[in-house]
């Protein structure tokens, strides 16, 4: 990780030297080093740029605005932040000729939560090498295995090639190997395997924690609309709090509806939902029945193809699947 | 808040007839209800038809909007794969209700509450079965408990 | 706020039986907006629509209810009622208090109930409505019939005959399509040349019609009754307005090996060629990629025998732009290539001919000159075996999935001639079904059988193989379910019709949209049928579907029938019900453009106002005169920026409200 955070230092100050762009979008530390957000740096303050297991957050949805203002915005993508880049690519979103995308290497992000959950508190700083993460705390030098403390998002990784990119900071096969992939649809298929009422009590019992703090919508790379349909005073429906159960029900499964065939499985947003909401199950539940009703498909993995809900063909099953295939009664 | 069914159900002093929303597309399956009509093929007087252009007009949002103002069932009919008037419409509509009837059904609705059928001009005797069919159904599903407004309440 | 009138229709008994009129006009008093609410006997009646009329001038309505009979009956008929009485036809609501509530409920308190809560439902939506206006666009009085076939001349000559422009472009050097390679036609054998080339005649004389021979289509925008489309016109390197079609030139071009297209290949042409003695225009082509000038710059002998100095080495590709009130596609189709059906040995054996091909060997101006023999030794045949559906009806990845609909017929008709000419011929057909359909087609088919004596053999040929000169092919019968093994001087394959390989670019142009197998689609499978979805374009011939010619020919009239309907109007009124984007709430991302089936969103760069922050947003935007109203694009809105007006997100949810208190 030193290694490649010296390459890319020196990548990125060659990139803004030579005016291939004039600014970055890299990762700032907050009161907690684990407490890492995307932001705006320029040649004078790039020292303070780095790039950790911390380092989390998808950039490519700051880059529907930084691809407004003037120049050319660097991007640092991720394997996985390439899928919702060429999606909002797609979309129009993001004006491709006003970022310089260099993709950087990624061998999965790490969950603070389980870190601490390990006993390991008062952290410092880490050390993130290889198999072995260094904690240093207040209370001393800690170390945990990387696979111990991976976010769950990246136990499920999409692999190491970068879908988009101007550049790469490393060729994709000379990249460190990513946590090798679970079956991203376990939990789904577990909550499927529930009676109706079982998942009923499930979801009430998630939904119930939201708080409508909107974190989710706004970390959400394809809920990027200028104006939410819940904040738009024609639809009917705009509401800024849930007034009650129905209300959190319809604004999770609009949300996920909305972004069904264009979310990418990046799992932002139970990364920031501050309730720990497993939102992205809501997300995988229409990957998952696309890809049994439609095909395979895979948002962002390129910019032009049409997204299964713009689509259709003529021997699509019929929505009476539900009543044969869907969950238990 | 969880909502315990089995206490709910039975309290109630007038028999349950289930409140059925049916989005009809003009062309076919709403011309499909007026021949039911011209038919006097009768179904239930609880089933109110809306109007829309077309079934790809319906938006899941009025769908849940239904069942939070205290509709027990809905259904949405167009005209067959194929016979769009809009040549594809319907096509979208399928895709958009599979997945949408699937989350429901995901997050613990009773699968039975919504329904599609594609019910041509010509199907008035179609119409009056699926809607006799339909409130069957949700008649014995019961209230929609889950999926509403409490607030709507009486 | 709105001044709403509610009127009650007894439709005689039809209503009053079953719903109490009285308690719904009633009921519905109380609605918000509501100001007058009364029932009458017949409100489609002259005194019942007078009744609505005075009650508008009477009270000052803004809009009116009708609880009666369906809106497919007599919405239009209230919609001019309300407008004769000074509102917009639009601010309208018809409850359908008869065919959904007093036909089928027995109940009279059921069914008036029912009607309460459908009469307050329109009332809700009403109370959302705005007066709608509908747009208006004049009409470009020409026509671009593209493909210069049959169907495209019989288009282009009934258009011109009712005195409009119409343009041709064909992407060959003459029109006259498929059709002038075929011989003789089904069912009466009368000759194709005899019959095509005075029409060909007619459109290249036809003071309405210009020809755009060997050009293309390249760009196409704007909507009906205002296209605008870019013509590519390819260089021939002959001025035509020089040429005088003398074909000196041709004599004496040195470049004589290019296997001749209009020929299928089975003889050769001169780098500089006209395709057939009554091509139009009679006009010469260099081909490029033959012509020893081009190739090698030394050539130049037609340049010098051209007495008309005609031959232009420099001529340059032409872009000519042009407007027109509506467009015909009539881009036709191909015959199938047989190379990926080994089994028949197409690439290997000169003496396995497709149907096309064989058309040429028998025309008296084909390679032959009409005497058939055979392409590998020039022998006359004595035994010719014909296999049907030659990647029809199948259900590999090689085949097409459909029937070609004329195979049978002009294999039948084939297999007649061969007979006819050259009695000791032997000829077998091997067909899965015989298909006649039309009008004289069966009792053709039977002529073959029965009078010249073709053997049918119902089954599939499995292999053809080459034996000394000679062929072998092995067939089962599945009517005595036997294998058999027949010699052969020649077989055909009666090879499945394809739609032109230009059909899926120019869909993507015209956003019309073709089907899986790239046939264009038609508006209504069944009340459509020349129409394409997307407004002002339409469909002729086989570009639609496999056809025959008086089929063809049917459907290029009744196409132009359909254009001279669009072209004979002024002004389009179009349907107000139309959808329409919210400029600032507009993401731009283009989503609903992909489920538009009619291309009526267009995205455009456009400084919008927001909040007094002025920026240039790349938004939807409608085109109101190609637009139909489905909605489909209202849905895949995530941010509801794109609705529909007349059935809005608010109005349908208003009526969800009413019905579900």
């Amino acid at each position: 990780m030193r290694e490649i955070n010296e390459m890319l230092k020196k990548k990125v100050s060659e990139l803004l030297e030579n005016g291939t762009a004039d600014r970055i979008i890299g990762w700032q530390a907050g009161e907690f080093c684990y407490d890492v957000t995307p932001a705006v740096m320029r040649k004078d303050n790039l020292d303070e740029l780095f790039y950790n297991g911390f380092c989390g957050a998808n950039q490519s949805k700051y880059l529907i605005q930084e691809s407004l203002e003037e120049g050319k915005v660097l991007a640092l993508l991720k394997p996985c932040d390439t899928y919702s880049f060429n999606q909002l690519v797609k979309e129009h979103r993001v004006n491709r000729e006003k970022v310089y995308a260099l993709g950087i290497p990624c061998s999965g992000m790490l969950d603070v939560d389980k870190i601490k959950a390990l006993g390991i508190t008062g952290i410092l700083s880490i050390e993130d090498n290889g198999e072995e993460i260094k904690v240093a705390t207040m209370y001393g030098d800690k170390t945990c295995k990387r696979t111990e403390v991976l976010q769950e998002r990246c136990k499920v990784c999409k692999g190491k090639e970068h879908k988009a990119y101007d550049e790469l900071l490393i060729p994709d096969e000379d990249a460190p190997e990513v946590p090798n992939g679970e079956d991203r649809f376990e939990l789904v298929n577990k909550l499927e395997a529930m009676t109706s009422q079982e998942r009923f009590d499930f979801w009430r019992g998630e939904l119930s924690k939201c708080i409508r703090c909107n974190a989710c919508r706004n970390v959400c790379p394809a809920c990027s609309c200028r104006t939410c349909v819940f904040d738009n005073d024609n639809s009917g429906v705009a509401a800024k709090s849930n007034a009650d159960d129905f209300e959190e029900n319809m604004f999770h499964i609009i949300r996920a509806f909305h972004v069904a065939g264009r979310c990418t499985d990046c799992g932002e947003c139970s990364r920031v939902c501050p309730q720990h909401i497993p939102l992205h199950l809501l997300n995988r539940k229409f990957i998952k029945d696309i890809d049994e009703f439609y095909g395979e498909f895979q948002a962002g993995e390129d910019d032009t193809a049409k997204g299964p809900l713009t689509a259709y063909t003529e021997g699509d099953c019929e929505p009476s699947i539900v009543m044969e295939k869907g969950g238990e009664a | 808040m969880q909502v315990n069914e089995t206490n709910t159900v039975n309290t109630e002093e007038k028999e349950f007839t289930p409140l059925i929303v049916a989005f009809c597309c003009n062309w076919c399956s709403y011309a499909g209800a007026d021949l039911a009509g011209s038919s006097r093929l009768s179904y239930p007087a609880n089933v109110k038809i809306i109007r829309v252009p077309c079934s790809c007009r319906v938006n899941p949002l009025f769908i849940l909007r239904a069942f939070q103002r205290g509709a027990d069932g809905v259904i949405l009919c167009g005209c067959h794969p194929g016979d769009c008037h809009y040549s594809t419409g319907n096509y979208y509509a399928r895709r958009r209700m599979t997945l949408l009837f699937s989350m429901l059904d995901y997050l613990g609705i009773e699968k039975g509450r919504t329904r599609v059928e594609w019910v041509s001009a010509a199907e008035g005797a179609k119409f009056s079965a699926t809607m006799n069919d339909f409130a069957a159904t949700i008649h014995k599903l019961g209230p929609n408990r889950k999926l509403r407004d409490l607030r709507c309440e009486k | 706020m709105q001044k709403i009138g509610v009127f009650v229709c007894w439709c005689g008994s039809n209503i009053a039986a079953t719903v109490d009129v009285a308690a719904v006009a009633e009921a519905v008093k109380g609605e918000p907006g509501v100001v007058f609410a009364t029932d009458y006997q017949y409100m489609c009646s002259e005194g019942g629509q007078s009744l609505i009329k005075e009650t508008i001038k009477e009270q000052g309505l803004t809009g009116v209810v009708i609880c009666s009979c369906s809106p497919r009956m007599h919405e239009a008929t209230f919609r001019k009622t309300v407008e004769a009485a000074g509102i917009n036809p639009y601010m309208l609501e018809i409850a359908n208090i008869r065919e959904q509530c007093s036909w089928i409920h027995k109940n009279k308190e059921e069914g008036t109930e029912k009607a309460i809560i459908l009469a307050k439902a329109a009332v809700a939506k009403l109370n959302l409505n705005t007066p709608l206006i509908a747009g208006e666009s004049r009409v470009v009085k020409r026509a671009l019939v593209i493909g210069g076939g049959i169907a495209g001349i019989q288009t282009a000559l009934d258009i011109a005959e009712a005195g409009y422009e119409v343009d041709i472009v064909e992407k060959q050097p003459t029109i006259g399509g498929k059709m002038t390679q075929i011989d003789k036609t089904f069912p009466t054998l009368d000759c194709a040349a005899c019959i095509l080339t005075p029409k060909m005649v007619d459109a290249a004389q036809s003071e309405k019609i210009n020809i755009y021979s060997y050009s293309e289509v390249e760009k196409v925008s704007g909507f009906v009754g205002n296209f605008s489309v870019t013509i590519k016109k390819k260089p021939r390197y002959v001025n035509s307005d020089l040429c005088t079609g003398c074909g000196a030139c041709m004599e004496k071009c040195p470049s004589k090996k290019t296997p001749n297209e209009f020929n299928m290949g089975l003889d050769n042409r001169t780098a500089i060629y006209i395709p057939f003695a009554q091509a139009i225009p009679k006009v010469p082509v260099i081909d490029t990629a033959a012509c020893l000038h081009f190739k090698t710059g030394k050539c130049g002998i037609c340049q010098k025998t051209c007495s008309a100095n005609a031959i232009d080495f420099d001529q340059k590709e032409e872009l000519i732009t042009k407007e027109y009130g509506a467009i015909v596609v009539a881009t036709g189709f191909n015959p199938l290539k047989p190379t990926k059906f080994d089994e028949y040995q197409y690439n290997q054996c000169a003496d396995v001919v497709t149907s096309l091909e064989f058309e040429r060997l028998m025309n008296a101006a084909g390679p032959t000159k009409g005497v058939l023999l055979r392409p590998s030794d020039q022998s006359h045949p004595k035994k010719i075996v014909f296999v049907q559906c030659v990647g029809s009806r199948g259900q590999s990845c090689r085949d097409h999935s459909y029937c070609s609909k004329i195979c049978c017929m002009y294999t039948a008709k084939h297999a007649m001639l061969v007979r006819d000419k050259y009695p000791d011929t032997d000829v077998t057909v091997f067909y899965i079904d015989v298909r006649t359909p039309g009008k004289n087609f069966d009792e053709f088919y039977r002529r073959a059988v029965e009078e010249y004596g073709v053997h049918y053999i119902k089954g599939m040929v499995g292999k053809v193989e080459q034996v000394d000169g000679s062929l072998k092919v092995q067939a089962s019968d599945l009517l005595s379910n036997d294998q058999m093994v027949l010699d052969a001087d020649m077989v055909v394959l009666a090879t499945a019709v394809e739609p032109d390989p230009t059909a899926k670019s120019l869909a993507t142009m015209l956003t019309a949209s073709i089907d899986t197998n790239n046939f264009f689609t038609e508006a209504h499978p069944k009340l459509r049928p020349v129409e394409s979805p997307t407004a002002g374009v339409y469909l002729s011939g086989v570009c639609q579907g496999p056809k025959d010619i008086p089929e063809t020919v049917a459907q290029g009239s009744a196409c132009a029938a359909k254009v001279i309907g669009l072209l004979a109007k002024d002004k389009l009124l179009s349907n107000p019900c139309v959808a329409h984007s919210d400029e600032l709430l507009c993401n731009g991302c283009s989503t609903c453009a992909n489920v538009c089936a009619y291309g009526a969103i267009d995205y455009v760069d456009k400084e919008v106002n927001d909040h007094g922050k002025r920026e240039v947003r790349h938004i939807a935007v409608v085109n109101e005169a190609v637009c139909q109203g489905c909605g489909a694009c209202t849905v895949t809105c995530p941010s509801g920026a794109m609705d529909l007006k007349g059935f809005a997100n608010r109005q349908i949810m208003a009526e969800v409200d009413a019905i579900c208190k």
